[in-house]
């Protein structure tokens, strides 16, 4: 699986995009679309991410801070121009293979980034385990690809989605809160991340009064909410995302809730929609490896780079694309750009100490960032930082057979 | 030249072009076109519903998607599945599925049978997504390719993509002459029969509810055919594969390609594979295209591509005489 | 679950039938009146919650904003029908599926080229933005309440209009046969554009009055589309009393369904709809074609 491919030092395609190549291939002429020209070759980048679809807010985000830090890197990464490969997976599962075995085996990316949707990164790192195809996932935490599914050409410089829930069950019973109620939507990332709240709050003492799950992607949560007040427990740990993650705390709030038993849980909870949550969300704590007032240098940085190239303030998913592409670039410059160099590329990788936007974090065996936890509580449209959850965090990584 | 003649020309012309094309293709497009026909043989099984019996489904992914599932429940983590095995089992599951379904939507009809059929493939769609045993939202593998030996002779190997082209060709084929030859059967009579006038057939002595149901259950077993190939090129299965997207998509293939022509949906599925490749290169907004696209397709091309073809030879005919 | 939780669930229940109710019946006035089949009402609904957010932006006032709304909620109805559906009345259902399938599709990619893929929050209006406690713990939102006295509003407004005006009369007529009403010289085609306007309406209506407790968001029509297929499939389709009364009954089969089914929750509905069909193949209140 390590062993190393021909270097693509001198092809090039000679088609601009892989827009062309899609629509003229699609069209039947089958071009054969490799011609050597003297000067050395881009690095292929396949970018396979949701731009169309409930998730195309953060394909975008992953997406551009990618390319805003090769910008900053003068457009190359270990020496080498970047020519990027994109495709929309839709968040669509039933298309996951497919789409990345067209970037794989059609425009013979040198490195696939991708994705967000859990599903659809399960069916790229099916087809990644087979070919061994360099994978970096941005986003996507299913527990298995850096578990049971991991594999030496797999990273990820996102989360697991065991890891932002997982100091919230500490943070909750150091509060005192000796009871809790757990509600998510009924599909895998709420499920592994309940598992993991549970686990840590259960084995400092805790309390699961009952686990409550909503029929995905439902967003009627008025009988859950009723249950809640009934069972009464001291909090109630919950995971939702996106347009579900407003509905659902500002349902809290107006069930009178809100002030009553503590909400809180993973920051995907309140992270880019305090617009619409608006005072509903005020006071809220949330455990996430990213959060408003880092004062970082590296992060100032970021933050002013991004709001002056795209017009808008960069998320956690905009850091985690970053990062994305100071992990290639950390494995490039190992060998001065010859990423057929494949062994040295993945044990570059492998040693990786990022200086993020969020903080420093490290590599750990399985492929998945050990990374800082923060405490935030919602202020205004901020999800300000107000302490370290829980230092280095890393993912158990169960079933991995790497660690 | 007589329609039927040019047709047969045509598509022998389309056989020996497909079978001939893995010695130039790229192994790419080898796999697209695997792709493609496996969503042929899935478009071809509801033209039989929708084109031929009047039966609009719009939850025939159900079958497609639950087929995929039963070979991925079958299939071990560390050794391959016996396609004798697997296959029968795909396809009686998905003809059960079929037969109990059909029993229960087939009572209704019109706009009813379309709403009807979704929301139970819709149920399934819930029944997979929230088990765990079916591995829930996530999927589940099928690490290797089923093995086709048999009493230790094997004749194609599944895991060799070439081999696995031409299975899918040769099934491909082998499904359009099947259901051309239950079409012309006495049975087949009927079965038009009842779409055009199912009053008709009833009073004739027809027990017509048990056509439709047995017309449903070939229609269910021929896409579960298509799925567990599906399931078995990609190795991952999904609830997603049984969406009514996923149905909407096939509903496509067969207007786009002409229903009613067994012909046309094999024409449909290349032709909107194809251009959803050729959109997606041309914005990030694609779908705005493709939903227009669709849209002008159902206004102006009411017959599908095959329609436009069969119109246009008419044409040259009438100026040629 | 003591008897005040349960009457509490009961609430809960009926009060999401009604907002069901709301969304389906445009969809059964369409399936009923014209028989068309329209899988974009989803989209219609999602529009209005989008019309709501924008109007609300705008004027700073949620009334203002629906009444906005609804005029061009009505004028994107009547042009539809002109531009797309009209061409659809003579043919199989199968090309009604397919066009409002590619409706879908367009209102979904406009949504996002117009809007972006933020998800935005339309505010309560301050003299209903207060909630009434009913236990210790929990409180029961103005808003809803409110939301189900314009449901029971609507519900009345329509059995009216249906049953005892003129526009009514020729719209059950029409329904029933349209040759013998076009040869009483009464302009079938302009029913059915004003049917269709209305049908919209209503399903952007629902999507607006829900934007303040439900949120704007991408994908939002997709998942009211389903269930207002099942509401309308067990309600019979066309009727107007069939439809509520099988709202309600969803609404209260789903509420239970999640406390006292956990494990079947996303099942129930279909579970329900199954049974009756084995009943009733052609729903409640359908008068038998």
């Amino acid at each position: 699986m390590t062993a190393d491919n021909k270097p693509s030092g001198s092809r090039r395609d000679f088609l601009k995009t892989a827009a062309a190549t899609a629509g003229l291939a699609a069209a039947g002429t089958f071009v054969p679309a490799r011609f050597a020209i003297g000067q050395q070759a881009k690095v292929k980048v396949g970018l396979m991410l949701p731009y169309t679809g409930t998730f195309a807010q953060l394909g975008d985000a992953i997406t551009n801070a990618f390319k805003l830090y090769v910008a900053e890197k003068g457009g190359k990464l270990g020496g080498r121009e970047l020519e990027y490969y994109v495709v929309d997976d839709e968040s669509n599962p039933a298309k996951a293979t497919d789409n990345v075995n067209r970037l794989i085996t059609r425009d013979k990316v040198d490195v696939v980034v991708g994705t967000v949707h859990s599903g659809v990164l399960l069916g790229m790192v099916k087809v990644a385990r087979e070919t061994g195809a360099l994978l970096i996932c941005p986003n996507a935490g299913a527990d298995e690809a850096t578990g049971p599914l991991c594999a030496p050409n797999i990273f990820r410089t996102s989360f697991t989605n065991w890891q932002p829930a997982h100091p919230m069950g500490k943070v909750f019973y150091e509060k005192g809160y000796k009871t809790a109620v757990t509600i998510t939507w009924k599909y895998a990332a709420g499920e592994q991340m309940v598992n993991s709240f549970k686990e840590g709050y259960t084995k400092l003492g805790g309390k699961i009064l009952k686990e409550l799950y909503l029929p995905f992607p439902q967003v009627e949560f008025q009988a859950l909410l009723t249950e809640i007040a009934s069972l009464k427990p001291d909090c109630v740990f919950s995971f939702f995302a996106g347009g579900g993650a407003v509905k659902f705390v500002k349902d809290y709030a107006a069930a009178g809730l809100k002030d009553k038993i503590p909400l809180g849980g993973p920051g995907f909870l309140t992270d880019g929609t305090l617009e619409a949550q608006g005072a509903a969300a005020q006071g809220l704590l949330t455990t996430l490896h990213y959060g408003d007032g880092i004062e970082t240098e590296i992060n100032k940085r970021f933050q002013f780079n991004y709001a002056k190239t795209y017009r808008s303030r960069p998320d956690v998913y905009a850091v985690q694309g970053y990062d994305a592409a100071q992990l290639l670039a950390l494995g490039l410059e190992a060998v001065k750009g010859d990423i057929g160099a494949r062994k040295n590329v993945i044990k570059a990788m492998e040693g990786a100490k990022i200086v993020s936007p969020r903080g420093t974090w490290t590599m750990s065996k399985a492929h998945n960032p050990i990374q800082d936890i923060y405490l935030r509580r919602v202020e205004g449209v901020e999800n300000k930082v107000i302490g370290v959850a829980w230092k280095a965090l890393a993912d158990p990584a169960r079933g991995c057979k790497m660690t | 030249m007589p329609a039927s003649r040019a047709l047969t020309i045509a598509l022998f012309v389309g056989l020996v072009a497909l079978a001939l094309f893995p010695l130039f293709g790229d192994k790419y497009y080898i796999q697209l076109l695997t792709k493609i026909m496996i969503m042929a043989i899935f478009a071809m099984s509801l033209d039989l519903l929708v084109g031929y019996t009047g039966l609009v489904s719009l939850g025939h992914a159900a079958f497609f998607g639950l087929a995929g599932y039963v070979l991925a429940m079958m299939a071990p983590q560390d050794a391959a599945a016996s396609l004798w095995i697997t296959l029968p089992a795909a396809l009686g599951g998905a003809a059960l599925a079929a037969l109990i379904i059909g029993f229960l939507v087939l009572r209704t009809s019109g706009i009813y049978f379309i709403m009807v059929t979704l929301a139970f493939a819709q149920m399934l769609f819930f029944f997979i997504h929230d088990s765990k045993y079916f591995g829930g939202s996530d999927g589940a593998y099928v690490y290797f390719r089923p093995t086709a030996a048999l009493t230790g002779v094997q004749l194609f190997d599944l895991e060799n993509f070439n081999h696995f082209y031409y299975v899918v060709l040769a099934l491909m084929a082998g499904v359009y002459v099947l259901l051309q030859v239950i079409l012309r059967s006495p049975f087949g009579a009927v079965i038009v029969g009842i779409r055009t006038n199912e009053h008709r057939m009833r009073s004739l002595g027809y027990p017509t509810f048990r056509y439709k149901l047995v017309c449903f259950v070939i229609g269910g077993t021929v896409a579960g055919l298509a799925g567990y190939f599906n399931a078995a090129q990609f190795g991952f299965v999904n609830p997603e594969l049984l969406s009514w997207h996923q149905s909407g998509i096939a509903l496509m293939m067969v207007l786009l390609g002409g229903m009613g022509t067994l012909f046309g949906p094999v024409l449909g599925a290349f032709a909107m594979i194809l251009l959803e490749q050729l959109f997606q290169g041309l914005t990030e907004h694609w779908l705005l295209v493709m939903g227009g696209f669709i849209i002008a397709v159902v206004l102006f091309l009411p017959h599908g591509l095959y329609g436009l073809a069969a119109q246009l030879g008419r044409k040259r005919e009438a100026e040629n005489d | 679950m003591d008897l005040n939780i349960f009457l509490i669930q009961f609430l809960n229940g009926i009060q999401y039938g009604l907002l069901l109710f709301l969304v389906a019946s445009g969809l059964t006035l369409i399936f009923g009146i014209m028989g068309i089949i329209n899988l974009a009402h989803g989209s219609f609904y999602m529009v209005g919650a989008y019309l709501a957010f924008a109007f609300t932006r705008a004027t700073g006032n949620l009334g203002l904003a629906i009444l906005l709304g609804l005029a061009a909620a009505v004028v994107l109805g009547l042009v539809l029908e002109r531009a797309l559906i009209r061409v659809l009345y003579q043919r199989d259902h199968l090309y009604q599926v397919l066009l409002t399938y590619g409706l879908i599709l367009v209102f979904e990619e406009l949504r996002s080229v117009l809007f972006g893929n933020d998800v935005h929050g339309v505010p309560i209006p301050q003299w209903l933005s207060y909630s009434i406690p009913l236990t210790d713990t929990l409180s029961y939102p103005v808003y809803r309440v409110a939301i189900s006295g314009v449901c029971v509003a609507l519900v009345a407004g329509m059995y009216y209009l249906i049953n005892r005006t003129r526009l009514g009369m020729m719209i059950r007529a029409g329904a029933s046969n349209r040759e013998m009403v076009q040869s009483l010289g009464i302009n079938i085609k302009l029913i059915y554009t004003a049917v269709f306007a209305l049908g919209v309406a209503l399903a952007a209506f629902a999507g607006m009055i829900a934007a303040p407790i439900a949120s704007v968001f991408p994908g939002m029509g997709n998942q009211i589309l389903i269930i207002s297929f099942v509401v309308v499939v067990i309600g019979g389709i066309g009727s107007i009393t069939g439809t509520l009364l099988s709202a309600l009954l969803i609404g209260l089969a789903d509420t239970f369904g999640q406390v006292l089914l956990p494990e079947l929750a996303g099942m129930t509905v279909y579970l329900v709809m199954a049974l009756m069909l084995l009943w009733r193949p052609q729903g409640m209140f359908r008068k038998s074609a």
